[in-house]
Formats: structure tokens, C-alpha cells, sequence
């Protein structure tokens, strides 16, 4: 159990090397596109592509001087873990529930409005995370959003998402 | 003297019972944003930012909006020593040299004397970069109201030269980061010939990528994810600050004013050239330990450490508006943050804007020195209050900092395109930040973006492709000169150090690369 907690998912320098690929294929997209609306000299002056290819041909550059430092790495810098199983554990206990929690808010089938699926995380958290008490999650995670609401549509006047149960109390 | 005329308009305009409410509204609302993980000076000022659009539409209301959000900008400065002190977690990049002495402070039971110092040199660094504004940034203006195109892109170029130069880590992945910022800036249509650039088709991608949904999502959610990385949890010293603590140390505090004066001239140098408050901070903090007397007790917890760092951070966030609204060149993130602001309500930053928006500028100027003299009593009065904030579980504060996020977000530009969007910065500026690759740089590439474009197409036009333009006269080569100097800078430093390993001896160990 302590084992799988410490495993290291990536060394530094697997992620490293990673990025900097990333990075190549976006600078070798942004020169070709641009290559294709004109990265030359036209009668009227430079075209439109003509800045952004050399954007393009700068993030090539440098992805590759950072792929190259990468592979370089000795065994204790480049071998050290990018992030602990347990670390990313945690990380994703907050990354995946907000993807879910914005879905909610609005997706092809269905939106919930902001405020119904933001209570709902905030008592998520609590719930799951903090072991709080029903009565505790509710009062926090629905006064909070009532505090918003009260801020954003009838204070400052900012309309944000709504769904079925603001429209059930008049607001739509 | 003409800035001082100024300047006591400028009292007027500012010292409405409306604009005083928005400053003090403004500091407690920065404070708290600086205390609370994941929310910062940058991020804290987007997310609020759309709720001033329909006041700055009312006459007289972009002076209230700016007041209301450099305000915002004083508190989270202020704010960020609150946490270093008590918690030792440095509430923004600026304060971590704060929590070398702070947190031994406040271990001691000096948490008071160390709250006040920092709070004091806070006070008396943004007093002088407030003061270098007032008198040098009319010079600036009226110096810069004969810049043309090419003037305009050597500044530019200075001022993302200036990052790679300064950058600590690889300037390699800087350019990578800046060169990304470029890029997003550049998707949509152009407003030159009107093509459609990188949008591959997408419409969603049409109106191109804003660079308030970047910085919330990077400095947001990455940091959010980065905090519960490491599993964090408070546990922090009690603030105590009574009257009798505060006197205690402001008689203690002249003493060291060679160290104040020093780290407010390295924080206003700092704060002008971009490169920002953080390093500022670190240099000044390096600085005092080398000439004070007591240089080997630092980090053990001594005042003198708490003042250095502190007055550099201040003085530096403060100047780094002077760039901004002389020359539409911001030196930090939260900088571009207003001056994307600006935008948005319809006013030009640069050299125009103290001639056509008079009172503006000098409206907001005097609600620096109002803003910073709110700023210190707040948050001597209430540093027990805002510390009670950081007891809140994590379980509670990470998800409504979530929300907070996701609705700032939307109302950017009312699009939940700008939500997913949040979300996919906030992971890439996990890794990121995980990998050393910094943001500042990017964040201010997609703000500068389009005006470097055309300040370089224009001067290309002017030149038929020339590109010795950029050195046709004194100013403009010479500003491209030592744009290109910092540029080369870590190649040069390393030259340097490299003859000198092998005239003195000692041999230095090699930079990491």
C-alpha cells in the first residue's frame, strides 16, 4: 500500500521530454498554417502568416534545444519522479470532478444552470473530503450560492447560467 | 510644479465617499484574495474584473473601476505576508523570501512585530514607487507621445527580452512559454488583411484566445492543484497585534532604514523593467543579508529580513503600473491584468492617456497614495480576521475557489467555451509550473501580442522590409541595443563568469542547463 502511494507515475525527464514534443508539433502546426495564408512578402506589405511563422519557427527552436537538455539529464535530476501516484491521486479528486461539475452546467442535453451544480460540488467536497455532516454541507454549500446569487444577479447585475430551478422561482 | 496641480485633482477626483468605499472594499476584498491558495494578485483581479463593466459605462466610473481594482492589486500585495508570517505559506510568488525570516518570527512569538514590519516596509516601498509614478511618469509620457511603430516594437521587444534575460531557470523554456503566448494571440481573425489564422476551421476558436481565461486557468487552477499536491494543511501561529506591538516596532523599524532605502530603489528599478516583484524581492533579501551587520543571523528570524523583501515587492508591484499606463507595456501579470482592463472599458493605455483622460490618470495616481495609506490600516486593524480565514478546512475553500474561478470565467465573455478552456489552462499550468516553465511571460505575450504584431508590421511597412529600422536612430537602436544585451544576457553572465574561473581560480560550477 505505502509502495503504490510513493510510485512515481513519470520521471522528470520522461514529462520533460513530453512537453517539449508537445511543444514541437504545435510550433510545426502554427508554421505550416501559416505557411498556407502567406508567410511571405506580398506588394502590400507582410501577409498575414508572416509573424506567426516565425513564432512558430521560435517554439520549434527552443522544443528542441529542451528535448535535447532533457535527454541529457543525468539519472538524478532527469530520473526523479514527476509526481507520486498518491500526489496525483489527489490532484485528480479535484481535477475530474470539476470536468464533471461543469458539464453539468451546461452540455447538448442539459444545463443545470451555474448555481444547482456548484452547491452540489462544494457538498461534494465536504461530503467526500471533509466527512462533514449533512446539516453542516447543506447550510455552507446552498448559503454560499444564495451569497452569489445575491452578489451576481441582483447586485451587480452579471447574469450568469441559470436552469429549472431558478426558472421555479421566477428567474429566468 | 505641474504634478503636483495634477496630482491635487487628481485627490479630487479620487476622495469621493463613493471611491473611498470602493478602496476600502477593494483592500479587505485583496487581502483576502491574497491570503486565500490559488487566488492571486493576477487571477483575483480577472475574475472581478467583469463586474465593473457596467460601472465603468457611468460617467466618472473608469476612475472608480481602476480604483476599485489597484486596490484589489494593494490588498493581495499586502496580503501575501499575512500567510508567510503565520502559516509559511507564501500567499503569492512575491513573499516567499518573506517567509525566510517571517515564519521563524512568528515561531519565536514575534508574529506581531514581524506583521507589523512587513506591513510598514510594504507601506513605505509602495509610497516610493507611488512617488517615482507621480514625477516620472509624466516624463515618460510626454518622451513617449514621439514613439512611432518602430519605438513601439523596440519596447515590446525589451520587455520580453528582458524575461528571457532574467529568468532563473532555462531561458529556453521562457521563449517556449512567451513564443506560446504568441501564438494563442495570433488564433483568429487578422486584423489587418482579415484572414482567418490558426482557427483550423473551428468556429469556437473565431474570436481567438482571451488572456483573462489564461490567467485565471494558470494561476487558478494550477495552483489549486499544486497546493493539494502536497496535502496541505494550516497550521499556523496566532496573530496578536495590539497597539503596543505596532509602536514596539515602528521604533524599531528606523533602524533599518538603509536596508528600506536600498530595497526600494532595487524594487522600482525591478518593478519598471518587467521581471516583476518575485525576483525583486529575492535580489533585495540577498542584498540586505550581504551588507547588514547582522547578515549571518538572517533566517534565523530578524526583522531586517522581513523589511527587505517586503519594501522590494511592494515598490516593484507599485512601479510596474508606470510602464504600464505611459506606455500600454505591462511590467507584471496583474498589470496586464488592468491594462487588459483599461481596454475593455474603452481607454487607450500610453502616452495619449495623460492628455486625453487627465483626470483618469490622476484620479487613479492619488488613489494610489489613498489606496496604500487604506491598505495599512486594514490590515493592521484586522490581521487576526484574515488569518481566521486560512483555519477554513481545505475541503471548503477548494471547491468555492473553483466556483469563484469557473464564474469568472464566464462572465468574460458569457461562453461556457471559456470554462473548459479555464480548465485546460489550469492543468497545463500544473504541469508547467511542475516543469519550470514560467507564465508570467506567456500571460503577457497574449495580452502584447497583436499591438508587438503591428507595432512590427508597421515598422515594416515604413521600411519596405527593412529591418536596420530598428536602429535607424539613437533611441530606438539604442532601447533595441539593450533589449538585445538582456536577451544575451545569460549567455553573456556565463561568458563573463567563465573568464573570471579562469583568471581567479576557483572554479564556478555551471549553470543548470
Amino acid at each position: 500500500m505505502e509502495q503504490s502511494e510513493t510510485r512515481a507515475v513519470g520521471s522528470v525527464r520522461l514529462w520533460e521530454s513530453l512537453v517539449a514534443l508537445a511543444f514541437l508539433v504545435f510550433g510545426a502546426v502554427v508554421m505550416w498554417d501559416s505557411w498556407r495564408i502567406g508567410a511571405r512578402w506580398a506588394e502590400d506589405g507582410p501577409q498575414a502568416g508572416y509573424f506567426p511563422f516565425y513564432i512558430g519557427v521560435f517554439i520549434v527552436v527552443s522544443a528542441l534545444v529542451i528535448l535535447y537538455t532533457a535527454l541529457k539529464m543525468g539519472p538524478e535530476e532527469g530520473g526523479a519522479p514527476f509526481v507520486e501516484w498518491g500526489q496525483l491521486k489527489l490532484v485528480l479528486a479535484i481535477m475530474i470532478p470539476s470536468v464533471i461539475y461543469v458539464a453539468l452546467i451546461d452540455n447538448p442535453w442539459f444545463s443545470l444552470g451555474i448555481y444547482v451544480p456548484s452547491a452540489l460540488f462544494i457538498a461534494a467536497f465536504m461530503r467526500i473530503l471533509g466527512k462533514y455532516g449533512w446539516l453542516k454541507v447543506a447550510a455552507v454549500s446552498i448559503g454560499v450560492m444564495v451569497a452569489f446569487f445575491v452578489m451576481f444577479e441582483i447586485w451587480f447585475q452579471v447574469p450568469l447560467p441559470k436552469g429549472p430551478l431558478e426558472a421555479a422561482f421566477g428567474f429566468a | 510644479m505641474h504634478e503636483i496641480e495634477s496630482l491635487i485633482g487628481g485627490f479630487q477626483v479620487a476622495l469621493s465617499w463613493f471611491n473611498l468605499m470602493l478602496m476600502f472594499a477593494g483592500i479587505i476584498l485583496g487581502v483576502i484574495i491574497g491570503v486565500l491558495p490559488g487566488l492571486g494578485g493576477a487571477n483575483g483581479v480577472a475574475i472581478l474584473l467583469p463586474l465593473t463593466f457596467s460601472m465603468a459605462q457611468q460617467p466618472g466610473g473608469q476612475t472608480s473601476a481602476i480604483i476599485l481594482l489597484s486596490c484589489i492589486y494593494w490588498g493581495a500585495l499586502f496580503g501575501g505576508a499575512i500567510t508567510s508570517i503565520l502559516f509559511n505559506i507564501p500567499g503569492e510568488p512575491w513573499s516567499v523570501a518573506t517567509t525566510f525570516d517571517g515564519y521563524p518570527l512568528g515561531q519565536k512569538g514575534r508574529a506581531g512585530a514581524a506583521l507589523t514590519a512587513a506591513f510598514t516596509s510594504s507601506f513605505f516601498g509602495a509610497l516610493v514607487g507611488v512617488l517615482l509614478i507621480t514625477f516620472l511618469s509624466p516624463i515618460v509620457a510626454r518622451f513617449a507621445l514621439r514613439f512611432g511603430p518602430p519605438e513601439f516594437f523596440s519596447v515590446y521587444l525589451l520587455t520580453f527580452c528582458a524575461f528571457v534575460g532574467m529568468s532563473k531557470g532555462s531561458p529556453f523554456k521562457t521563449i517556449a512559454s512567451m513564443m506560446l503566448g504568441f501564438a494563442l494571440a495570433a488564433v483568429g481573425i487578422d486584423t489587418v488583411t482579415g484572414q482567418l489564422r490558426l482557427t483550423f476551421g473551428l468556429t469556437i476558436l473565431l474570436k481567438g484566445f482571451d488572456f483573462l481565461i489564461a490567467v485565471i486557468g494558470l494561476f487558478g487552477i494550477g495552483e489549486i492543484l499544486l497546493t493539494i499536491e502536497e496535502g496541505l494543511e494550516f497550521r499556523g501561529a496566532r496573530a496578536k497585534l495590539n497597539m503596543k506591538v505596532v509602536i514596539q516596532t515602528w521604533k524599531e523599524l528606523p533602524r533599518y532604514w538603509k536596508t528600506s532605502l536600498r530595497s526600494a530603489a532595487v524594487g522600482c528599478l525591478m518593478g519598471i523593467v518587467p521581471g516583476g516583484a518575485t525576483p525583486a524581492s529575492f535580489m533585495s533579501y540577498g542584498l540586505a543579508k550581504k551588507m547588514s551587520r547582522d547578515g549571518e543571523k538572517f533566517g534565523t528570524g530578524v526583522v531586517e529580513g522581513v523589511v527587505a523583501p517586503e519594501t522590494a515587492a511592494h515598490a516593484a508591484g507599485t512601479s510596474a503600473l508606470l510602464p504600464m499606463i505611459t506606455l500600454g507595456v505591462p511590467g507584471s501579470p496583474t498589470a496586464a491584468v488592468l491594462l487588459g482592463g483599461l481596454l475593455i472599458w474603452g481607454l487607450q493605455p500610453g502616452p495619449l492617456l495623460f492628455t486625453e483622460k487627465a483626470d483618469f490618470v490622476w484620479g487613479l495616481i492619488a488613489s494610489m497614495y489613498l489606496g496604500n495609506i487604506a491598505g495599512l490600516i486594514v490590515v493592521l486593524t484586522c490581521v487576526p480576521l484574515f488569518a481566521a480565514i486560512l483555519r477554513v478546512p481545505f475541503s471548503i475553500i477548494a471547491p468555492v475557489i473553483l466556483v469563484i474561478c469557473a464564474i469568472g470565467a464566464y462572465t468574460v465573455h458569457n461562453a461556457m467555451f471559456d470554462v473548459w478552456l479555464m480548465l485546460a489552462f489550469g492543468a497545463m499550468g500544473y504541469v508547467f509550473k511542475k516543469l519550470d516553465y514560467p507564465m508570467a511571460p506567456m500571460v503577457l505575450a497574449l495580452v502584447l501580442g497583436d499591438n508587438a504584431e503591428n507595432g512590427f508590421r508597421q515598422s515594416m511597412l515604413m521600411s519596405a522590409g527593412d529591418m536596420r529600422i530598428f536602429f535607424s536612430n539613437s533611441l530606438v537602436g539604442g532601447i533595441t541595443t539593450l533589449a538585445l544585451l538582456l536577451l544575451f544576457w545569460p549567455a553573456i553572465s556565463r561568458l563573463i563568469a567563465l573568464a573570471r574561473g579562469k583568471s581567479e581560480g576557483p572554479h564556478l560550477p555551471a549553470g543548470p542547463d
